[in-house]
């Protein structure tokens, strides 16, 4: 009689002992080891509560002058000093930051909306894929800042007449970032979209007589949320910098409504006798942008499933 | 390469109308009106004769057509004139400013040479020093060295222009009174010390619009590195016993340098966007300065000639950027 072999250990089938672990599970872990993506995040929360919370607490409204308080330094009263009408600047700066930052994610996700549907239709419907991407080239080829001061300038009068200042202003300037950056996130998504039809599940999802819709929706946008996401970081920096800029250059919001750019630029009119004043809309402006960009930094490497778990 | 090219300049020509157009029809749905300064004492057939002399009396598709034919042929016309001596533009109208009343190009003309000097200085000086952080950040991957090379890079990225440029003044020109806030454009270099002015007055314009170029064109070119670091043949070369400097400087960096050349040729136009917003905080009279002041003076004829040379830059470079990249690859078949 032969014996039976001793079982190799090694070769033991043991089953899987740690729990199954989701996928976004796995994509939080990398993001944790990315220092810079993680600073980013927390700091970047904190602008938001800040910016959102603070008003509740602090005393002084952002519109409120007192006159006889103009042009003050850093005191306990009024932290980041007064403005040449008196009113309180740590007022204006959380005030401000609430529309930047509105302004950068109502701008983005009008940008996502275009550019993921624009991407989607080009990519799965073959007759679409020439006219958009010619579409998205004419697009990428515009003078987009040149045709974005343009645009504030001849339409504001128009749409304050319909929705109010504050209202016509946010809407025009939502509107026309919006516009003007769907093109990058249209062409990744076209890429991704393209690679994904060719593959199996999605033939398996047709030949069981998935429609169009159902495909779309079910099977090939959440395969391609994580180029979305990317491209959605990296677009509200992009929309809170063009705003800024715009109200630099004094075509954006109007002046007794305040953002980060319209401070900076109110500031930099009296930079021979207060230079400080300039400090904080920019550090707003720079900190927010950089903790995003490293937060886009960190998601990128996490989403990308070739450097995760390495 | 060469019917590759000839495609594209062809089918540059429809995007170009294309975008003409769309710039043109932005501007005449605009509801501000040119007439709106004129005081309301000036009779109706005044105003009437003068809506007249702005060119605003014609219907849109011929003022378009009009508008076409000037800036596309009388102003080449003028150009060969001017070149020759010969007469060719006799008599032509030309596209006139409103708010100079005087042809936009001899305004631009009189204005291209301020931007040409920042812009063409910024990006040459941002290239020159983005190229060594990228490769010796690559190849010293996560060192110090790599570690603040790249937070330098995304804070130069993220830090816009106009809060750099305004920052750059407070120390250097406000606080510390070493350099001139303003850009002098009428300083005329005749000796070393108009020399020495003219550099002082560009150094902060030129570098606070390097710090972006430097920024974008550095992780490019240190993602670039790294791609190619890792590859067999930069083993086989040092295999075969070359030198360090001659396998990073001459094999990687030659390979590496591909999609970088291609990025530096579409950045082109998009300083120009940029140095829109650096010449309204040195106060240089440039182009971008010009766009600005026509926007507020509700000068459409400026506004629409000044942004379509824009355009005409960002195609001509996109062009030029895709025909390199086929030129330096020889993977790449366009054909």
């Amino acid at each position: 009689m032969t014996e039976t072999p001793k079982p190799i250990a090694a070769l033991a089938d043991t089953g899987p002992t740690a729990p199954p672990r989701s996928q976004w599970r796995d994509v939080w872990d990398q993001f944790k080891s990315h220092r810079g993506a993680l600073a980013g995040g927390v700091i970047l929360v904190l602008i938001i509560v800040a910016v959102f919370i603070g008003p509740h607490v602090w005393p002084y409204d952002a519109t409120f002058i007192d006159i006889r308080a103009r042009n003050q330094g850093p005191s306990w009263a009024h932290p980041f000093g007064t403005d040449q009408l008196g009113r309180d600047t740590l007022a204006r700066m959380m005030a401000g930051g609430q529309t930047s930052i509105a302004v950068g994610l109502t701008a983005m996700l009008l940008a996502l909306v275009l550019g993921s549907l624009v991407g989607v239709l080009a990519g799965f419907f073959r007759r679409l894929d020439g006219p958009l991407m010619r579409l998205t080239d004419l697009f990428l080829s515009l003078p987009l800042l040149p045709l974005l001061l343009v645009m504030v300038l001849l339409f504001r009068e128009a749409l304050n007449g319909t929705f109010g200042p504050e209202r016509g202003i946010f809407i025009l300037i939502v509107v026309a970032i919006g516009v003007t950056s769907w093109m990058p996130t249209a062409r990744i998504v076209r890429g991704d979209v393209l690679a994904l039809k060719e593959r199996e599940f999605i033939l398996a999802a047709r030949s069981i007589g998935t429609t169009n819709f159902g495909l779309i929706t079910r099977h090939i946008l959440p395969n391609v949320m994580s180029p979305i996401m990317v491209s959605a970081t990296l677009g509200i920096a992009n929309a809170i910098i063009t705003e800024s800029a715009l109200s630099f250059l004094g075509l954006g919001f109007p002046p007794d409504f305040p953002t980060w750019g319209r401070l900076l630029n109110d500031a930099t009119q009296y930079l021979q006798d207060y230079p400080e004043r300039v400090f904080w809309p920019g550090l707003g402006i720079s900190l927010t942008v950089l903790s995003i960009n490293y937060m886009g930094d960190g998601l990128r490497d996490a989403l990308d499933p070739r450097i995760r778990g390495r | 390469m060469l019917t590759y090219t000839i495609r594209r300049l062809v089918l540059a020509i429809p995007t170009l109308l294309f975008i003409s157009l769309v710039i043109f029809l932005l501007l005449e749905l605009a509801p501000g009106d040119p007439m709106a300064q004129v005081p309301l004492t000036v009779p109706p057939d005044v105003k009437e004769k003068m809506r007249l002399a702005l060119g605003l009396g014609e219907p849109t598709h011929i003022r378009f057509v009009k508008w076409m034919w000037q800036f596309f042929v009388v102003e080449p016309m003028m150009f060969i004139d001017w070149l020759f001596g010969t007469a060719l533009a006799e008599g032509q109208q030309r596209v006139l400013s409103w708010q100079f009343r005087s042809p936009v190009m001899d305004v631009v003309v009189q204005r291209m040479p301020q931007t040409l000097w920042v812009v063409a200085m910024s990006y040459v000086v941002g290239i020159l020093i983005a190229l060594p952080i990228g490769i010796y950040s690559a190849y010293r991957q996560y060192s110090v060295f790599d570690q603040t090379g790249t937070f330098i890079t995304m804070v130069g990225y993220s830090v816009p222009p106009f809060f750099s440029g305004v920052l750059v003044i407070v120390i250097f020109s406000v606080q510390l009174g070493w350099l001139p806030s303003i850009y002098d454009t009428t300083l005329v270099v005749v000796d070393w010390q108009t020399f020495k002015l003219q550099l002082m007055q560009m150094v902060m314009p030129v570098m606070v619009l390097a710090l972006q170029t430097t920024a974008q064109i550095s992780r490019f070119m240190r993602a670039s590195m790294l791609d190619n670091l890792n590859q067999d043949y930069v083993r086989t070369a040092r295999a075969k016993g070359l030198s360090e400097w001659s396998v990073v400087m001459v094999h990687v960096l030659r390979n590496s340098m591909i999609p970088v050349i291609t990025v530096i040729a579409l950045g082109v136009p998009s300083i120009f966007g940029g140095a829109i917003i650096t010449e309204q905080i040195f106060k240089v009279n440039g182009l971008g300065q010009l766009l600005i002041t026509a926007i507020q003076a509700n000068d459409l004829p400026m506004v629409q000639t000044v942004t379509f040379i824009i355009a005409v830059l960002i195609v001509f470079f996109n062009i030029i950027a895709d025909v390199l990249y086929g030129v330096l690859d020889p993977r790449i078949r366009y054909d």
